[in-house]
């Protein structure tokens, strides 16, 4: 096996190459959006032997270290490596919120024996974590929670309900905030890692206003914890959730401005000529639709622009651009408005719920339109990400400083 | 902030400390009250031009620097921060491009070191209507004799007053709309037949309408092919907007600043009203918006200087979004300051009417939303 820890880009580039022509398989390419579109199954027998592929190689995780089963790259080696994916269709099929934000957390935060136990089973996809944090009473204020979290000595024992935690159905690990004192708003939180399979864990899945269940009521009653399932000190947690949330808000960013769950993958003004028509000069033939369109394709263009910039000032100034702190928003907004424009473009077409008379694509842009009501709800509220730039970067007062942080 | 060399950082710094330390908002109020009948103060632009301002993109040959158009864009993001009234944006940037991206040795050779100096103002001489539509060319140049004779009016010309030089654009051939046809010649503002009248602005700058009254040129005034001069006017105005959009970009930086720093001063209700979450969040807005515009604005100038194909995409979208910015800006620093910011004595005003004039000027957010449909192929 070849070392990629080299810095020659080129060379990595042309054996990256070589091993994705010789591992992805051919009947998933350009289904990474089908995959992972909400509802979507688990794939078939090809999904399972990419991800063990994957997984082995370390290349769904490729900047984490080698020795926890990551792929040891430099950002530039997993750009190309990224780069050489989308060219031949192929995808990551490693995913989920092990990989995007519990994963990058304990690397940081996490001791050894955490690190050697629970991150290579996240780079196989072994193993799946949903989060624990919002609670029925404590959702954009967080740090109201109240799920107990005692010391009896030899294990902790937690009682409390969570909300919202995605895939806590299908999910093997949670981590989770807990309350370890009650005296104290923030510093009374502590950040516990909780096997889903222990005594009185129990989920129940939440019907959606799009037909799906992504996420779940999860209950703990009287549920045992091994002392050192804690992460980090005793009353830490808030620190390491604020950590975890940027990682969150990264990927959300990213992710969200194309609109996952959205088929149509093309530009927006590509499916307004073909559903809506063109007048003789090829101009999409609703000029207020057409006006829209070119609105949302100059914001989605800025996004895209900002994105760029803000990982070339990151990377130049060591340190994150004031540009980042507004990403969060911007892309849900922009996917936002891209499922609303999509359903628009599809007409009548864009109401369909299930059946023969539509296209699995219109099906799914229903969906994805009512699945993308949650970008500005989910992972700090378009207005709590206000209070942030207003806070944080606008240094402006903060109106709730005796209750909050 | 794009990611930036060191003789652009130096650059910049330079930049920031003169307008701050010589051209603060109180200078161009100075100006305005003082009625300069150009619209700038020609002491100040020479200082400009003494500093270099005025070579930025000009080949080193010919008497400039040949920093490129993103460095120009840092001198015009600290200018358009203290309304600094100058030609730059029309002679170092408009006319100094026309004639860098179409001019033959000798025209280059003729003007560009003048433009480089100081001494010679260029300007644009391309709008004839109420819009910018720079296809829209009634003014005809006929050919006769040894060369073309120039008949018709341009308006809302920058610095019509000062300016030394026109970059004209004239119909030799095809009908008034036709892109097929259009010319671009170089006339003195001494040409006979030239005459020119102020136009007194909301922003208190340097514009005018000139007429040229059978105005006898050689062929040697002609820029680039005659009657296939679409292509090059279309290069110029890119240019010129995306310079303008630097100067814009910067007026909606200082605008937000201004008002932020209201925010957190102004007391009502026994605290500052910066402390009102509504108020918060507008501001949020603003600052994501002044975001996604610098993106832009910087992606644009970059285009220009690595002579991207995506030139014309980029700089209409960066006029079209940095316009919202500036519009919506502008108007929340009026409202922001409440009353105050309806006074003259105010600075908010003189953002506002400076706004509207920069928005106008080579095509509003509505011309380039249009034209980045068109250009991408709807």
């Amino acid at each position: 096996m070849a070392d990629f820890g080299g810095d020659d880009i080129d060379t990595f580039r042309a054996e990256a190459r070589d091993w994705l022509s010789a591992n992805f398989p051919a009947s998933l390419k350009g289904k990474g959006a089908m995959m992972f579109a909400e509802g979507a199954g688990s794939g078939g027998g090809d999904f399972r032997a990419w991800t063990k592929a994957m997984g082995e190689k370390g290349w769904g995780t490729p900047t984490w270290p080698k020795a926890y089963g990551g792929g040891g790259l430099s950002t530039a080696q997993a750009r190309a490596l990224q780069q050489e994916m989308t060219a031949i269709g192929a995808f990551s099929p490693i995913g989920g919120m092990g990989v995007m934000m519990f994963g990058p957390t304990l690397l940081e935060y996490g001791d050894e024996t955490q690190k050697q136990h629970h991150i290579p089973l996240i780079a196989r996809a072994e193993v799946r974590w949903c989060q624990g944090f919002s609670e029925p009473g404590a959702g954009s204020d967080l740090a109201s929670l109240q799920t107990k979290c005692e010391d009896k000595g030899d294990h902790w024992l937690v009682n409390g309900q969570k909300i919202w935690t995605s895939g806590a159905q299908w999910a093997d690990w949670c981590f989770c905030l807990v309350r370890t004192d009650t005296t104290k708003k923030h510093e009374g939180i502590s950040f516990l890692l909780i096997d889903m399979k222990t005594p009185g864990v129990e989920t129940r899945p939440i019907r959606l206003i799009s037909g799906n269940s992504p996420f779940c009521e999860t209950f703990f009653t009287d549920v045992k914890v091994p002392k050192e399932n804690l992460v980090g000190p005793l009353g830490g947690g808030w620190t390491i959730a604020k950590r975890l949330l940027q990682h969150e808000r990264g990927g959300l960013a990213g992710g969200g401005a194309a609109g996952r769950g959205n088929l149509f993958t093309g530009p927006i003004s590509d499916l307004a000529k073909a559903y809506v028509g063109t007048d003789a000069a090829g101009r999409i033939d609703d000029p207020d639709l057409r006006s829209r369109v070119t609105q949302h394709e100059i914001e989605a263009r800025a996004f895209q622009l900002t994105a760029i910039r803000s990982m070339s000032e990151a990377k130049s100034n060591s340190g994150p651009s004031t540009a980042t702190s507004i990403m969060k928003n911007a892309g849900a907004k922009v996917a936002q408005d891209r499922h609303e424009l999509t359903l628009e473009i599809l007409g009548n077409q864009g109401l369909g719920w299930e059946g023969g008379a539509f296209k699995a694509e219109e099906l799914a842009a229903v969906r994805g339109w009512l699945g993308g009501k949650a970008y500005t709800i989910y992972g700090g509220s378009a207005e709590i990400q206000n209070n942030i730039i207003s806070k944080r970067i606008l240094d402006l007062p903060d109106p709730l400083a005796s209750t909050n942080r | 902030m794009a990611v930036l060399t060191e003789e652009q950082s130096m650059l910049r710094d330079a930049a920031r400390t003169w307008t701050r330390e010589k051209s603060p908002v109180t200078a161009f109020r100075k100006m305005r009250d003082s009625g300069a009948p150009l619209g700038y103060d020609p002491a100040a632009f020479a200082e400009m031009a003494e500093m270099g301002w005025t070579g930025v993109i000009i080949p080193e040959e010919y008497g400039g620097s040949d920093f490129g158009y993103l460095s120009l864009g840092l001198i015009l993001e600290e200018t358009g921060r203290t309304l600094t009234a100058s030609p730059m944006l029309a002679t170092a940037l408009a006319g100094a491009s026309a004639i860098i991206l179409g001019g033959t040795q000798a025209q280059k050779e003729a003007w560009l070191p003048k433009i480089a100096s100081g001494e010679l103002v260029a300007t644009l001489a391309v709008d004839e209507g109420a819009h910018h539509r720079p296809n829209h060319v009634a003014l005809t140049a006929a050919t006769g004799g040894s060369g073309y004779t120039l008949s018709g009016t341009k308006t809302f010309v920058l610095e019509g007053m000062a300016a030394g030089l026109f970059v004209v654009s004239a119909r030799t051939d095809g009908d008034v709309d036709d892109k097929y046809g259009v010319s671009l010649f170089l006339v003195p503002s001494d040409a006979k037949g030239v005459s020119r009248k102020g136009l007194k602005l909301a922003d208190s700058r340097g514009a005018a309408i000139v007429t040229f009254d059978g105005v006898e040129v050689g062929s040697d005034a002609l820029l680039g092919q005659a009657s296939q001069g679409w292509d090059l006017l279309e290069r110029t105005l890119d240019r010129a907007r995306a310079g303008l959009c630097a100067e814009m970009l910067g007026s909606s930086v200082q605008a937000f600043e201004t008002t932020l720093d209201y925010l957190k001063t102004r007391v009502q209700f026994g605290q500052v009203i910066g402390a009102f979450q509504a108020l918060q969040h507008r501001a949020a807005k603003m600052f994501t918006d002044l975001e996604l515009a610098r993106s832009c604005v910087e992606a644009a100038l970059s285009a220009i200087d690595n002579d991207s194909p995506e030139v014309p995409e980029l700089v209409s979208l960066a006029k079209a979004k940095v316009g919202d910015t500036l519009h919506l800006v502008s108007n929340e620093m009026v409202q922001m300051h409440g009353g105050i910011g309806m006074t003259d004595a105010h600075d908010a005003g003189l953002y506002l009417k400076r706004a509207r004039a920069c928005e106008a000027t080579f095509g509003g957010q509505a011309f380039h939303r249009d034209r980045y449909a068109r250009l991408q192929g709807y």
